[in-house]
This record gives C-alpha cells, structure tokens and sequence, in this order.
C-alpha cells in the first residue's frame, strides 16, 4: 500500500509520540525527533520501519517527534496513523498488529 | 471456568488514551487495572485508545496486576471491536458498562465467545463483570449476576444512577443505600463479587476513607479507584486490621485444638466461639494472606 | 588507568598529584600540612578597606592572567556577583584565569562569554548546569573541569591543591572592616557556610555587598580580620531568586510512594534511635520523606538529634514543631530555611565543618542517614549525579559523595525509569559517588540493598520493603524501557575519579 494522504495520531506530552504518515514516493522513510535519540534512535527508527512493513506499507514519510514513549506507544501511534489515513475502522487484523 | 477467586480490593481506571497513565500502573500495586476506552476517552480518540490497549495488553508486563477492559456501551458502534482488541490482547476481564438486563450480558459473552475463537484463545477464559448505573440495572442485579457463567462481579456506577433517580450525592452515601444493598445482596445470592462506586473528591482523604469504612462493613469487596493515591487507602481500610488477624488466629487455633482433643465447647480470648465466626475468621487470614499481611499456617 | 572502581582514567588528567579513585577511605590517616595565605599586613589605623567599584577592587587585589579566583552560591539562582566581577574582569582583559566556585548555573551565564575567548580557562566546581554546563561539554574550556564535592572543594583548599589568589564574596550585609554575613539587608541567604574557606586561605579577599552596617556586623560568617577591600554595590542579587518562594512537597503518588519506603527504611534499618541525625536532597521524593519520617516519630516517641545539609521549609515545619532538636546549616534553600536561620537552635557550619574528610570531625561522618537522589545508578550501586545520560554536564555533586560515605545509612531514591532513561543499569554515564558508600536503592518498582550491609538485610527481612536485587531492579529498568545505548558524546574521564 502507498501513502496517498496523511493522517496523524498521537500527542506531545511526556512517554507519547505525536506520529504523521505522509505521502513519500519511492520507499518508506523515517524521520525521528527524540528526547532519547542518542539512545534509542536507531532502535525506534527499526521499530517503525518494521511496523510499516508489517502494516504493508510500501512507501511513505513517517514523521515522528517522541517523547520518551516505550516501543507498544510508539508502534501503537503508528498503527493509529495508518489506519486513520486508510480510514478502516473495525475488523482490525489484530493477531498481525 | 472463567471465573478465578482472587482479592480484588482496588480496580484503577486508566485513561488509556494516555501512554503516561497505561506505560507502568502496576508500580501502584493495585489488584486490578479497567483500561478505560468508555468515558475517559475523547471521541476523535477511540481508535487511538483500542490500539494502544492492544499493545499495552499485549506487550507490558503487568506483573500480576489483572487487567480488564472497559468497553463502550453495547448500543454502540465501538464496542464489537473493542471487545475484540481487548479479547486479541488477552484481557482478563470485560467490564461492560450501563448494564440493565440478563440478555445484555449474554449478548456481550457471545461477541467475546466469538472473539475468543478467532483470537485462539480458551473459549471461556475471558471474565465479564457488569456495572450497574441505572435504576432498571440494580433492580435485574441478580438476573445481570447469573446471566453467564463468564460472570465475575457486578458494580455500582453512581453518577449515572443518581441522576436517573433525581437523587443528590451526599457526604454520607444516603442517596445510594438502596442500589448498594439492593445489589449486594444480589451478588452474595448470586455468588459474585460486589464492587462499589469511585469517589470523585480525590483531595478529601477523610471522606474516602469513611466511605471505604462504610462500604467494607455492609461487605463490598473492593472499590473503584480513579487516582492512584486511593489505592493504598482502600487497601489500608480493606486489610483486616492486625486485632482482626489476631482474633482470626485464636479462633482458628481453637477450631483446631477441639478437633484433636474432642473438645466439644470452644472459648477464645474468654468468650464462647460462635459457628459464625469461624466463616469470618477465615475469610479475614484469607484476605490477610492475599494482601501479604499474614504469613501463618492457618489458611 | 583503571581506578578501583574499574573506570579508565586517562593518563593525561593523572598530573599534578591526581590519583586515581582508590577507595572511599584510602586517604584516613593521612597527615599534611595546611597550606597558609600569603596576607599583607594592616598595622596603621588607618586603614580603608572600602572601595569605588569592583573595578578598583580588582585593580587593588592585583588580579593578573593565570591566577584562581573564587565565588560562592548562596545568592544562587539570584547571583548578580559573578556576572558583575566577570564584566569587570573581561574589560581589564586579564587572561587565562581559574574560576573557583561553590556551583554554577544559570545566573553565571557571563562565564560563557569568558570561557569562549580565554578569558577564564580553568573551573572547578562542586555544581555545574545550564548553557555553563553545555559549554563546558562542548569542550569549549581550554583545561579540563575539576568536579569535587563541597567537603571535597573545602579539603583542596585547604590542603592547598586549590590555591585562591582572590576570593570575590558576595554578602548580605557588611561593615566596613568586612565581618561579613549571610543575614539582614536586601539579599538574605540565611548562611555564608561555603565561603569560609574562600575568605580563611585565599590571599586577597573582596566582600561585595549591597548593605553596608554599622560596625561590628556579629556574628559575621565572614570575618574582618581576613578581608582585604569592601565594596558596596547596589544589589548583590535578585531576591525573588535567592531563595525560591517554598519548595513544595511532591502530591506525585508515584514519589509519595517512594518517599514512603524510604521512611520505611529507616524505620526498620536499627539505627532509627531517639537523637538520631539525618540529612535529605531537595528532590521530590527525597523531602516527601520527612512528612512520613514524622509519622515514624511520632510512633515511637523519637526525635531527631540534628538535622543538616541544604536546609527546606519541610525540615524547618519539624524544627519547629519540636521533632528536630537543632539545624546544621550549609546552605538555605528557600525563604522558611533563611528565616529560620535568625533563630536559636538554627547554626551555620562551614563545608569544611559539614564535609571535609581532612579536617577532625566533619559532620558528615556522623550523619545517621541521609537521603540522596540520582541521575543513573549501576549494578555496582555506583550513582551518578553531575552528568546527563546524553553526556551534558546538568548537576550537581555537593554534598553527595562526602554524606553517603559517612552516614551509617545512605539511601538513594529515584524513579526506576525517567522518560524511557533507564536509571539502574549496567554502567553510569560517570561516577560520582562511589558504590561502596551507597546502601540502598529506593525506587518505585523495587527496593535493592547492597550486599554489603547484611545488617540492613536482615534488619528488612521479615518487613512488607519490596526488596530486589540491584540486578533484578536494572531488568526490570531494561524490559519495560529496552536497553539505552551509550551516549555518542560520552567522554571518559569527565568523571570524578578521585574522593574526596
């Protein structure tokens, strides 16, 4: 799936991220702010790239500005922005998320 | 059976909305978390909610804490898949809120049967617990209690029920003496348990501890907390205290030295031992041993 | 080198008698000699101590490139000294100085301007944070910063490892002979407990005031005897700031609940005795304790002998109240504890009195308890408190290191994880406090004490204390948190590497 509009999820407070899916052609690309970069960086950058192929996603802009969430928000945040730019609302795939 | 005997004095609410609420609760020790996705939650958030429940569920360890899932009302358009998220997760408990009727509760069970196939997970294992908030609910309690084997307690919710009943909230509970004994005597004649309603002044220590005072004594047990500052209150009043612990012991002890020597008149601390005291006694080092405050033999 | 804690200290920083951190006590017993100011001598009665302007202090003081100056940080957030001196100092282009101060933050923001053009080239400081902390990370200093704690700054001066040529004292109020003190005027600190020895072995000494008095200004932290120029200025520093309005205790449940099994601690550590002593950190959980400590008190009809360090309004509420028998002062944190300051009962010490190792009896080392937060802490019940996990210089030492190695019971609490930052884990960012002083870890998923006190475990054996291992308690930090890389900026040896 590509991205063809961009939805957010999430908020700025403390042990959340704030996630926006943007229309990126050519492949899925990552852009991270975090309060723990220096320590979780590439870790969280993995995490979502993984996300996204699990949710399909061939290509698009992941813009996301952490602070200091654990690994289940942020996947989570990423989760809710997808479906929220595919607007699919019940019938989840649950066991895959 | 789905339904396990444990000590459920606290049951938090939790925004699940919020990754700072949901991230680590069980670092209050409470007996229970409800992850809340009803009305706590934003409307333009519900969907964000479910999912972080989902990986909350499924990826936080909550070290022994039970978790259950309060999902929104059956007449709407959320709760299917809520139900399916929170069955995906592993909850261990549904609490299904504004319960009226017996047929409610089976229709619940059936969506969480239904969930629980899909998911893989044991037909059956998932609790259910409904909570009362209308006058017609406190008067199906018992119908509500034993409508489905899942069926693990009922609750009062107040503030809707008071409003239906054109009561006023009062210091002293008044309004809700009916629906409290109404229901509790439900769920004793059903075998649930009975929880009671949150306590919204959460700066008034005083208050809340009478009100657990109270709630205890009619024989609630536990209570549904919206601050983590209430949990070590509610546990501190639900504990029994340590003359309690030691007059259960004496009458234990005595239960069964008469046993061995064939004793047939039991006399503890001075006093004739009543055969009802005995179920007490037990209940209490029970709770006592659950809440960690007893480590003896006895039970 | 790898000290005894098993950190690599590079040679480069191991000159000028720099050792490498041996062990807490390594240094007991050891005999030297004091080192002497060189004075200059008023014998005629004439003489005028008070001057113009900071400028003609300087001028008279002979500052010249190279040379250490020294400050202190009572006026903290407030100080208008520092900045003031450094102006005057940057005009005259002396070069190449030393700054000696007590700590540094926000309100010395001037010496980043002079750290950047050479102007001040060295710093040694018991505190060090903001954009003063930033530069120095940077690595914009030209020699490296010396990090000690205030037993440790007051020991280096007066050993003589830290030679002051001239000391700059900010003080509420002063005659014109300099008996200086932290009481009365614009600007009141309470205390000038941290310049003592600034004013007894510096060689030149200027008191800057901003509320001249008449003669003698007794009791006088500061005494005439030791000053060589007065200057009246026409503030020393924001009051606003000075003193922040009350330090509020904590209604987080999460650090109430800390703070609880921290009283709990010491309850059932066997050394919770009627005259017991204790000191606490301002952090939240750290001053929440006094409030379950009192209950404890109450309980077994205790009180507290005296109660010391950074002084709070939640220290000064069971002073007065009759729980805490007397207050040992170093430092006034808030309005209550300056006020509190002017009553009987309520003395000033000196860091040395409060923390110096070499000195005869420092109060530290009868110190109960006392009560510390930190930044990380590793398996090895290390703690660091100066540097962020990001390499950033953000704290402050003080009395940290000198309190837990002589206090019979030292506790550390802090939250498990703060914003995804593991706080236990393998290895701290630096070490500065050594993990054989530290005895226990509060935190809110666990209580670890160090297998070194088998006392205290036996002592909270049959007890509800949540006790883990340290082990257990950084698992738990790695499972719910993931395990924190180390900082790419991470510089060894920014580290304190020799105590004291």
């Amino acid at each position: 799936m590509k991205v063809t509009t961009q939805a957010i999820a999430g908020t700025l407070e403390s042990s959340d991220a704030q996630v926006m899916i943007l229309p990126h052609s050519g492949s899925v690309k990552v852009e991270l702010t975090s309060s723990v970069f220096d320590q979780y960086g590439d870790h969280i950058i993995a995490l979502a790239k993984d996300t996204a192929k699990t949710l399909g996603l061939e290509d698009g802009l992941i813009k996301i500005v952490d602070k200091g969430a654990l690994d289940c928000t942020i996947k989570a945040r990423i989760e809710t922005a997808f479906y929220r730019m595919t607007g699919q609302t019940a019938d989840l795939p649950w066991e895959v998320l | 059976m789905a339904v396990t005997n444990r000590i459920r004095r606290s049951m938090i609410f939790l925004n699940t909305q919020r990754a700072a609420l949901v991230k680590d609760a069980f670092v209050y020790h409470p007996d229970c978390v409800i992850f809340d996705l009803e009305d706590a939650v934003a409307e333009g958030e519900k969907d964000s909610a479910r999912i972080q429940l989902y990986q909350t569920l499924k990826h936080v360890d909550y070290q022994g804490v039970e978790r259950w899932v309060r999902v929104n009302a059956l007449d709407s358009d959320l709760v299917n898949e809520d139900i399916r998220a929170a069955v995906a997760g592993g909850t261990e408990g549904i609490r299904l809120p504004k319960t009226e009727t017996a047929a409610e509760v089976k229709e619940a069970s059936a969506k969480i049967t239904a969930a629980e196939k899909e998911f893989d997970r044991p037909v059956g294992s998932t609790m259910l617990m409904a909570a009362l908030e209308s006058p017609l609910g406190v008067m199906n309690a018992y119908e509500i209690a034993t409508a489905d084997d899942r069926m693990m307690g009922i609750a009062l919710s107040a503030g809707d029920y008071t409003r239906t009943m054109h009561a006023k909230r009062t210091v002293a509970g008044t309004e809700l003496f009916g629906a409290r004994s109404q229901m509790l005597i439900a769920a004793r004649a059903a075998g649930v348990m009975a929880f009671d309603t949150v306590y919204t002044d959460t700066d008034n220590e005083e208050g809340f501890k009478k009100e657990l005072q109270l709630i205890k004594d009619m024989g609630f047990d536990g209570k549904s907390c919206i601050n983590p500052k209430q949990i070590g209150i509610t546990h501190e009043i639900f504990n029994p205290s340590a003359a309690e612990i030691k007059h259960a012991e004496h009458v234990l002890q005595a239960v069964n030295d008469s046993k061995e020597n064939g004793v047939g008149v039991l006399t503890v601390d001075g006093k004739m031992v009543d055969v009802a005291w005995v179920e007490g006694a037990q209940r209490n080092l029970k709770l006592a041993k659950a809440a960690g405050i007893y480590k003896g033999a006895l039970v | 080198m790898i000290n005894k804690i098993g950190r690599d200290i590079p040679d480069e920083y191991l000159k000028n008698g720099v050792e490498p951190f041996q062990g807490i006590y390594y240094r007991d017993g050891y005999q030297y000699k004091k080192a002497a100011p060189t004075v200059r001598a008023y014998v005629k009665p004439d003489g005028n101590k008070l001057v113009d302007s900071i400028h003609d202090a300087v001028v008279k003081s002979g500052l010249k490139d190279g040379m250490t100056i020294s400050f202190h940080h009572h006026l903290r957030d407030g100080d208008y000294v520092v900045n003031m001196v450094m102006k005057e100092i940057h005009k005259l282009g002396i070069k190449d100085l030393t700054v000696c101060a007590t700590s540094l933050g926000k309100a010395h923001n001037y010496l980043v301007t002079c750290i950047e053009d050479g102007t001040v080239t060295g710093i040694s400081t018991s505190g060090i944070r903001d954009e003063i902390g930033e530069v120095v990370s940077e690595g914009k200093l030209k020699h490296p910063a010396v990090i000690r704690s205030h037993g440790g700054r007051a020991r280096a001066i007066e050993d003589g490892t830290v030679k002051i040529d001239v000391a700059f004292i900010g003080a509420s109020t002063s005659d014109a002979y300099g008996n200086a003190s932290g009481k009365g005027g614009k600007s009141d600190t309470g205390v000038l407990a941290y310049a003592d020895g600034d004013a007894k072995y510096a060689d030149k000494v200027v008191v800057i005031t901003d509320t001249l008095v008449d003669g003698p200004n007794f009791p006088a932290s500061i005494e005439g005897v030791d000053v060589d120029y007065v200057v009246k200025v026409d503030s020393i520093g924001d009051p606003e700031k000075i003193a922040t309005g009350a330090l509020r205790l904590t209604k987080d449940t999460r650090e109430l609940n800390m703070a609880k099994e921290v009283a709990k601690c010491i309850y059932y550590s066997g050394y919770f005795k009627d005259g017991f002593s204790f000191q606490t950190g301002a952090g939240g959980p750290s001053l929440a304790t006094t409030t379950f400590l009192k209950q404890y008190m109450e309980k077994d009809h205790i009180k507290c002998g005296w109660a010391m360090g950074g002084v709070t309004e939640p220290i000064v509420d069971l002073f007065k109240a009759g729980y805490v028998n007397e207050i040992l002062d170093d430092q006034s944190f808030d309005l209550a504890a300056v006020a509190s300051a002017h009553t009987q009962n309520h003395f000033e010490i000196s860091a040395s009195q409060y923390a110096n190792p070499f000195n005869k009896g420092a109060f530290v080392n009868q110190l109960s308890f006392v009560i510390l937060g930190a930044l990380e802490i590793d398996t090895g019940f290390n703690v660091n408190v100066v540097q962020g996990s990001n390499g950033i210089l953000r704290g402050a030492p003080g009395g940290h290191p000198d309190t837990a190695a002589g206090a019979s019971v030292s506790i550390i609490v802090a939250p498990l994880i703060r914003s995804r930052m593991p706080t236990v884990r393998d290895k701290v960012t630096s070490v500065t406090t050594p993990g054989e002083s530290i005895d226990i870890v509060v935190t809110d998923y666990g209580v670890a004490v160090n297998p070194r006190r088998k006392d205290l475990l036996a002592a909270f054996k049959d007890t509800n204390i949540p006790l883990k291992t340290i082990e257990e308690l950084r698992d738990l930090a790695y499972q719910y948190a993931g395990k924190a890389k180390a900082s790419r900026i991470y510089r060894p040896g920014r580290c304190l590497s020799r105590i004291p």
